[in-house]
């Protein structure tokens, strides 16, 4: 930042060399207050952040979130455990797979469930798929943000096969609720795992072509590299997870520090960036994807044919079709969903590796169908309080990049 | 909050002995007791250290509001504690008991990888905590939400307003549970273009 502070000073100098400097009018100079959003299309939804600045330069910025505050949290007191699953696909509406399964562990881990291995497999793949999905939708729009626009249609035209398996796996492109405490809604069909696998062939060419569109875009390597830099230290004192974390060179990743799924049984590496700008986290996102293929393959090739829900019938859902010729079934169907299943009394904390960071639920119970609260560690709200070490010095156009650089949602910001 | 230590038991555990048995059998070695964390703690702050608590492999440790900030101090400094990472900050409410708000934070090692949570308690009337900004910075937007939600203040918070509620909202603090769900009429209160009762 040294380089940009003496820029900074030298600004509004008038050149006293200059033979007409005493004839010059004295310049007046002022600090402007600029509020940039909530309606500005690259704040990604509802955001407003007000930025005081010195000609182009930003000195002091202040976000303003809650726009988009829906108070999930306290509805999440008022509704069974299983009730709350739809409402997470709101929180961040672009990944709502992972918002689901993040979910679904903490409950699971609240009542001391095992998933079945088939499901856990499930699970991760389409986790992976949904890690792929945010990582497209995050290059499409930051490139077309900052003024390369061409990618945003190659990511998009990806991203739509992707959309269209969930809408053949649960009838829905974006608010999926697919998961289930204790498993999955529903199985793969063998042609969607055909699909899958012709996909696991077609995606990684595609992946070079992106970065042949971006890695030589003098204008697009301009406003990433050396843009949003973060320590590694404050990084971590922020608090920030996810590729906005990593780029600063810490290998901070659940899906290493504390495995779940069956990330265990799969070989992966976590890429790690190195000057913790901008472009280091575009790099981390693009090698995701590639990680993210391999773990699908590998989680293909080892899934075997078994149970995708847990057999405990206080707590998960009994198949559909059990439900429609079985009384007994029908009869735990519908105690499930209208009074819930009773919790033991305890407190716990989940954390699960979504695309944009650490995506937590830390859940009270003091026993009976709901939770007594429910507390929602976002990292896209987490990551705005990092905004204004990140954004000082830096130019307007740059705030830009620097929503973009955390991949920001504003639903799963504002709850 | 019962004072003794538990361990993870199998009591409360709904799944049949034979799928118990499978689980051990799949899971890797069960995670090691973080029980060592509380015991450092309540060696350096005997009397701050009111219950400690281990479930689900969780561990809690309730502290004295006064000795919070040292604690929290302790545990990013400590090169046996190393808590450098701030995961978040929460707070819960118990209307029925003395010390109504109970204010949560959860701190993780990035190097150690071992997580911890410190809970402390505050009375309704004088609901007041030290801030952590000066020790994980994140604090400060957290604090802020909970601040917003729940009415609990941060003694040397540089910054303490509201965040996701508006800045003039007087209904009071959303997430107590004394606050309807419904709210408290504000929300009817706005125009609407089409409305036809304008």
């Amino acid at each position: 930042m040294a380089h940009l502070e003496d820029q900074r000073s030298t600004v509004y100098h008038v050149d006293p060399s200059h033979p007409e400097t005493d004839t010059l009018p004295t310049l007046r100079t002022e600090e402007l207050l600029l509020n940039m959003g909530p309606q500005h299309p690259s704040t990604h939804g509802v955001l407003k952040v007000i930025l005081e600045l010195e000609g182009e330069r930003i000195v002091k910025s202040t976000p303003v979130m809650g726009f988009l505050h829906r108070g999930v949290e306290k509805l999440a007191e008022h509704g069974t455990y299983h009730q709350f699953i739809p409402h997470t696909d709101r929180l961040d509406y672009v990944c709502a797979m992972y918002n689901n399964f993040a979910y679904c562990r903490a409950v699971e881990k609240l009542m001391g469930i095992t998933v079945p291995d088939r499901a856990e497999y499930l699970r991760t793949i389409v986790a992976e798929v949904q890690r792929i999905i945010g990582h497209l939708f995050w290059l499409g729009t930051q490139a077309l943000d900052i003024g390369a626009m061409t990618v945003f249609f190659y990511t998009f035209r990806d991203r739509e096969i992707l959309l269209d398996w969930f809408d053949e796996l649960c009838g829905a492109r974006l608010t999926t609720s697919w998961y289930r405490i204790g498993g999955v809604e529903r199985d793969f069909t063998p042609e969607l795992e055909q699909k899958i696998r012709k996909f696991l062939d077609y995606f990684p060419p595609k992946i070079d072509e992106y970065v042949v569109f971006l890695e030589r875009n003098r204008i697009w390597l301009a406003r990433t590299k050396g843009v949003a830099v973060i320590s590694a230290e404050d990084a971590l004192s922020f608090g920030l997870s996810g590729p906005t974390l990593r780029g600063s060179g810490v290998d901070y990743d659940l899906r290493k520090y504390e495995s779940y799924g069956a990330y265990p049984r799969c070989e992966f590496s976590v890429p790690v960036g190195k000057n913790g700008d901008t472009y280091d986290r575009y790099w981390i996102r693009i090698e995701e994807m590639r990680e993210s293929i391999k773990i699908i393959r590998q989680c293909m090739d080892q899934m075997e044919p078994g149970p995708i829900m847990a057999d405990v019938p206080s707590v998960t859902l009994p198949p559909k079709e059990r439900v429609f010729t079985n009384l007994e079934s029908m009869i735990q169907q519908f105690k499930l969903f209208s009074q819930g299943f009773d919790a033991p009394v305890g407190e716990i904390y989940c954390g699960t590796e979504a695309h944009k960071g650490e995506l937590g639920f830390y859940i009270v119970s003091t026993g009976g169908g709901r939770p007594y609260r429910l507390k929602i560690r976002a990292p896209s709200f987490i990551h705005m309080g990092a905004f204004d070490h990140m954004a000082r010095g830096y130019m307007i156009a740059d705030a830009i990049t620097i929503f973009g650089t955390y991949d920001i949602v504003m639903g799963e910001c504002d709850r | 909050m019962s004072d003794n230590i538990d361990t993870p038991s199998t009591q409360e555990q709904p799944p049949s002995s034979a799928q118990e048995a499978e689980t051990n059998e799949k899971a890797p070695a069960a995670p090691p007791s973080l029980i060592f964390l509380a015991d450092r703690i309540r060696e350096k702050f005997p009397e701050a250290v009111i219950a400690a608590k281990e479930w689900r492999g969780d561990l809690a440790v309730t502290v004295t509001r006064e000795a919070l900030h040292a604690i929290c101090r302790f545990l990013r400094d400590d090169p046996e504690m190393d808590f450098d990472y701030i995961v978040h900050v929460s707070s819960v409410d118990w209307p029925d008991e003395p010390e109504r708000f109970e204010v949560v934070y959860e701190v993780y090692s990035i190097r150690k990888r071992h997580r911890i949570r410190i809970k402390t308690r505050v009375p309704e009337h004088d609901c007041i905590v030290d801030s952590m900004t000066d020790i994980w910075r994140g604090a400060e937007f957290m604090e802020r939400e909970v601040f917003d939600m729940m009415g609990i203040r941060f003694r040397n918070h540089p910054d303490l307003r509201r965040i996701l509620m508006p800045d003039d909202y007087t209904e009071g603090y959303p997430l107590r549970k004394d606050f309807p769900l419904q709210g408290k009429g504000w929300r009817d209160t706005f125009e609407f273009l089409n409305d036809p009762a304008n």
